[in-house]
């Protein structure tokens, strides 16, 4: 009876559940949960569900739903040829000992962060990159993001991989999302977009449990561009007035039919099953580590005092 | 039309539009014979190229393949004449931590590796120190000097 709930949910398009990052209202919509158990503390984000006992009567640890856009690098690539179970589960293994060694926060596209990487080419061993996150992308071990900055009224970008031994450090200074999947349009965009302080100070939330979307509409540059952005149905790009004969080109070359196309959304997803399965496995090993890092700050500070 | 093809559309009138398209890659964005570079240091001969819209353009690069990229030398027609640069920022697609720049880059130097400016004032990549120290002991040229005007890195 879950297993058919959680198909439901996937039928239902996995867009309606994105934005939200409360359990409780994921569960309003199609699966049933047993009433979730809440910490006092505050910013406890990820709080584990339990599974109704299977037939030997145990209880099976669930990962929250939330986890599929909070580490998605942990969900190989669907393509059929390239799938191996056990390739996946040693990289999930390594994965985890070296978040283990460097804490990876969680981000998304639109996200400034600052990322401190081993160089030995100069004076100093460090090179520290501040940037917006403009495209990440990759599965397993192989995942990276690309950081965009504007120095010096220079456009840079750089692209991280997230598990590289070099990366010595990844702050997340302003979490937050866009209304886009990928914010590559920033290239073509007004510098302003792009500009962050290479100085920047981590930036501290209000409210812990909610990634704010940002509903920044961005202007861009006049014509030309990299893209046929007309073409891409952005949300975070202001009104682009393009002559009528770009509108009715795109309109030409539309797939409207893709967002109907359940096979396509199937192959190029992995199937609720196989992820909760996945994350099943990496949520404790997870949270174990959180819960170390925040001790680890705890008596940090209280060394301090 | 050839006649295979003017049966194709006749076979295709109703249910495609015949269409003759080019497969099209992503655009490689390679610094290579006639490209447009941007000059990046305070030398008047490079200033005046760019504030006037005529660019330099390259005419040679001096690599076994004839691509440059990050740390090749090259040589350019600007304002009427031949003068070699470096490329110091390239808008192609580069490996991880590596560096890209939304133009490509180069700094104006004479035959012996000095520069012609005196400030870099765009940040120049930091693996630059590596690949011009290299070039400098295989060609007995110091390339390293322009790091010296280099004003940020990467």
């Amino acid at each position: 009876m879950l297993r058919r709930a959680v198909l439901q949910t996937f039928r239902q398009g996995l867009a309606q559940s994105f934005f939200k990052r409360n359990a409780v209202s994921l569960s309003e919509t199609t699966v049933t949960h047993q009433p979730i158990e809440t910490s006092n503390e505050a910013d406890e984000k990820s709080v584990s569900k339990q599974k109704p006992g299977d037939e030997s009567g145990n209880t099976v640890v669930v990962a929250p739903p939330e986890f599929r856009f909070m580490y998605p690098e942990f969900l190989p690539d669907p393509a059929m040829e390239r799938r191996n179970r056990l390739k996946e589960k040693l990289e999930r293994i390594d994965m985890l000992q070296r978040r283990s060694v460097v804490e990876i926060p969680e981000f998304y596209t639109g996200s400034v962060m600052a990322v401190t990487v081993a160089d030995a080419n100069s004076p100093n061993k460090f090179a520290r990159f501040v940037g917006i996150c403009i495209q990440r992308g990759g599965s397993g071990l192989r995942a990276w993001f690309i950081l965009r900055n504007v120095v010096d009224k220079q456009g840079v970008e750089i692209l991280y991989e997230m598990y590289c031994p070099l990366i010595q450090k990844i702050e997340v200074l302003r979490l937050e999302r866009r209304l886009d999947e990928s914010l590559l349009y920033l290239r073509d965009a007004l510098p302003e977009y792009s500009t962050f302080p290479l100085d920047m100070e981590p930036e501290r939330r209000l409210n812990n449990s909610v990634v704010p979307i940002n509903p920044l509409k961005v202007k861009l540059r006049p014509r030309p561009w990299l893209e046929r952005w007309e073409r891409q149905n952005l949300q975070g790009v202001e009104d682009l007035n393009l002559p009528q004969r770009f509108y009715d080109k795109a309109e030409k070359v539309a797939k409207p039919w893709e967002k109907y196309d359940l096979m396509l959304q199937y192959r190029k997803t992995i199937p609720a099953e196989e992820q909760e399965k996945i994350f099943a496995d990496v949520h404790s090993q997870l949270q174990q580590q959180e819960f170390k890092r925040k001790m680890r700050r705890r008596r940090g500070t209280d060394n301090e005092q | 039309m050839t006649f295979q093809m003017q049966n194709l559309a006749r076979i295709l009138q109703f249910s495609v539009p015949f269409s003759r398209s080019f497969h099209q890659c992503q655009p490689l964005n390679q610094i290579q014979l006639l490209t447009r570079l941007r000059v990046v240091d305070n030398s008047t001969i490079g200033k005046e190229a760019m504030l006037e819209g005529r660019p330099p353009k390259c005419i040679h690069v001096y690599n076994k393949t004839g691509i440059g990229t990050i740390g090749d030398k090259v040589l350019v027609a600007i304002k009427g004449q031949k003068k070699k640069a470096v490329i110091v920022g390239v808008k192609q697609k580069q490996a991880p931590l590596v560096p890209k720049f939304d133009s490509n880059n180069i700094v104006l130097i004479e035959d012996n590796g000095t520069p012609i400016g005196t400030r870099i004032h765009v940040p120049v990549p930091s693996i630059l120190r590596k690949i011009l120290k290299e070039r400098s002991v295989a060609k007995q040229i110091d390339f390293t000097k322009l790091l010296s005007i280099a004003t940020k890195f990467v």
